[in-house]
């Protein structure tokens, strides 16, 4: 799976005239959009704005979309959720492993568990994990159904500062290795720049700013040039009040 | 102490207090072996009020009990009770005695053991599979949640006149009742719990494919177990209760009718002999319910253990 060409393979989300209404409100508004296969999307958006929506609507959770486009994702899709939604009834690997069946289940699962760093957990029990463990632990059940496409919803966004840039670290090093696409949903700036080679601004419905992260990896948060792709995005989300220095804090919106 | 203290910018609150307040990262002094203090030096701490129980004592469950038996052995031998309303604890125990040797209290006992497990056997089921069938369907739910719910409305020993015309005095009659008594229970909390499946899961079964009756079997029966053994532990208590019951009212045979006869006879002593074998039943069953839900639901950790 080295393809990362872009043009010739056929994009791995293709998206268009994807509306969702709530009542009278509209939240996703004609949505257009293509992602090529193995490409790391961020997105961003205020909370209210339809970022969970759109995710939900790509990963299929969603029985109520509508439009007159397409929606094509590929085959095998994984979702990651903002809490790590193990079973509390399951063991560790009983968990990674749920709805794969076949005799190399058990094995997938371990090796999963290997590659985020939770080998040997596998018998313990979901609230004997720390968070950040769990949240490994979730990222290993997304990993066992070898995804072509990696839907985050906030993944991190109840881990604390520190073990959030480990979990960085994981997931970029995991998008290495397995090469899906991903799209990570996230509501900090820093978060989408330093992880993502495309950062999706969503606004009024639609996608309001899509901006490539021209960085070469591994990227420092420090780096002078991604300050500047986070001032953009400020901007874009109209909070860029001072334009110096803001950005560096981790700013969440 | 003192020189961290004194660098404070307020003063320390409390005597002892040990904790550097407000030193800049520029100020920290190098600190090659390891942390503050040695091992043998004791750690002066903040005193900070313990409010959890503490550690449970042995055999704690026991030690009221015992002391109920202490208070009434003393004062009967002291001839503070008088032994025609509550006999000595010896005389209850040799009355016991007699009566089992001379077979009437094992039949009795037999007795009152087979109509509380025939009729919780059937509350057990009835309970469950209406539970599923209401929980897991909308069309299950449509019909059977209503019609529970008015029944329970009804006091169900208010059931027992009616109940005697339909079934006669006999054995059948007592089992419908101690069945209708633990159904409910067993069947409300169940279905609080089938329906009160957390919605996230549903999605995560969605997510990773499950088919329908893998997510009954993967999430909805293991999330609804810890609901389940509420009800299965009303439904126990309840098998007894309206044991007691019946067999005070309608009986022939059993402990009640035991007790029922003593009553006549001014037997005070075979009257808490039954009372007491009453409450070794319940004991001993919600024991056993207690061990096997800290078995089946050992992934939970809460502040019991």
């Amino acid at each position: 799976m080295a393809t990362h060409t872009g043009q010739l393979t056929p994009p791995a989300i293709r998206i268009s005239g994807l509306t969702r209404s709530f009542g009278a409100r509209t939240v996703l508004d004609g949505i257009d959009l293509d992602i090529p296969a193995g490409q790391f999307v961020a997105l961003l958006g205020h909370s209210g704005s339809g970022k969970s929506t759109l995710l939900r609507a790509i990963a299929g959770l969603d029985h109520e979309v509508t439009g007159n486009g397409e929606l094509r994702t590929p085959e095998r899709v994984s979702v990651v959720f903002q809490d790590s939604r193990l079973l509390p009834w399951r063991r560790v690997l009983d968990n990674v492993v749920l709805g794969r069946r076949g005799k190399d289940a058990r094995e997938r699962g371990l090796s999963a568990l290997a590659e985020v760093g939770l080998a040997g957990r596998e018998e313990s029990w979901p609230n004997q994990l720390s968070g950040g463990e769990a949240q490994r632990a979730a990222l290993a059940r997304s990993l066992v159904w070898d995804p072509e496409l990696l839907l985050a919803d906030e993944p991190f966004g109840a881990l604390d500062a520190l073990t959030r840039i480990k979990m960085h670290t994981l997931l970029r090093e995991l998008w290495e290795r397995h090469r899906p696409s991903v799209l990570l949903v996230t509501h900090d700036v820093d978060e989408a720049i330093v992880l993502a080679d495309r950062v999706l601004v969503l606004e009024d419905g639609r996608v309001g700013l899509d901006l490539a992260i021209d960085v070469p990896h591994p990227r420092s948060y420090r780096d002078p040039l991604l300050s500047r792709y986070g001032e953009r995005l400020l901007t874009a989300l109209g909070v860029n009040d001072s334009p110096q220095d803001e950005t560096r804090q981790g700013t969440a919106i | 102490m003192t020189d961290l203290a004194s660098e404070g910018v307020t003063p320390a609150p409390a005597a002892g207090a040990q904790r550097p307040q407000a030193v800049s990262v520029d100020h920290l002094p190098p600190d090659p072996a390891g942390t503050q203090k040695s091992p043998a030096e004791p750690v002066a701490r903040r005193r900070v009020r313990k409010l959890g129980p503490g550690r449970r004592l042995p055999a704690s469950r026991l030690i009221g009990p015992l002391l109920v038996l202490a208070v009434w052995a003393i004062a009967s031998a002291t001839g503070q009770l008088d032994p025609g309303a509550i006999p000595a604890p010896w005389t209850v125990v040799r009355t016991g005695a007699r009566l089992w040797t001379d077979g009437t209290l094992s039949t009795d006992v037999t007795t009152s053991l087979r109509r509380a497990a025939v009729g919780f056997t059937i509350g057990l089921t009835a309970g469950v599979v209406l539970a599923l069938a209401a929980g897991l369907s909308r069309t299950g739910d449509a019909v059977i949640d209503g019609t529970v719910q008015l029944n329970r409305a009804i006091p169900t020993l208010g059931l027992i006149p009616l109940f005697i015309l339909w079934l006669g005095i006999g054995e059948t009659f007592k089992y419908a009742i101690i069945a209708i008594v633990v159904y409910v229970p067993i069947y409300l909390n169940l279905h609080s719990a089938l329906s009160g499946i957390d919605k996230r899961f549903v999605e995560l079964a969605e997510v990773v494919g499950l088919s329908r009756l893998q997510f009954v079997r993967e999430v909805v029966i293991p999330g609804a177990l810890p609901g389940f053994f509420v009800g299965l532990r009303l439904g126990v208590t309840g098998s007894w209760l309206s044991l007691v019951v019946l067999e005070q009212i309608n009986a022939t045979s059993g402990l009640g009718y035991m007790m029922f006869q003593a009553q006549n006879y001014g037997q005070t002593d075979v009257i808490i002999v039954g009372l007491l074998i009453y409450g070794i039943f319940g004991l001993v069953s919600d024991s056993g319910v207690r061990l096997i839900e800290r078995r089946v639901l050992s992934w939970r950790r809460t502040l019991a253990n």
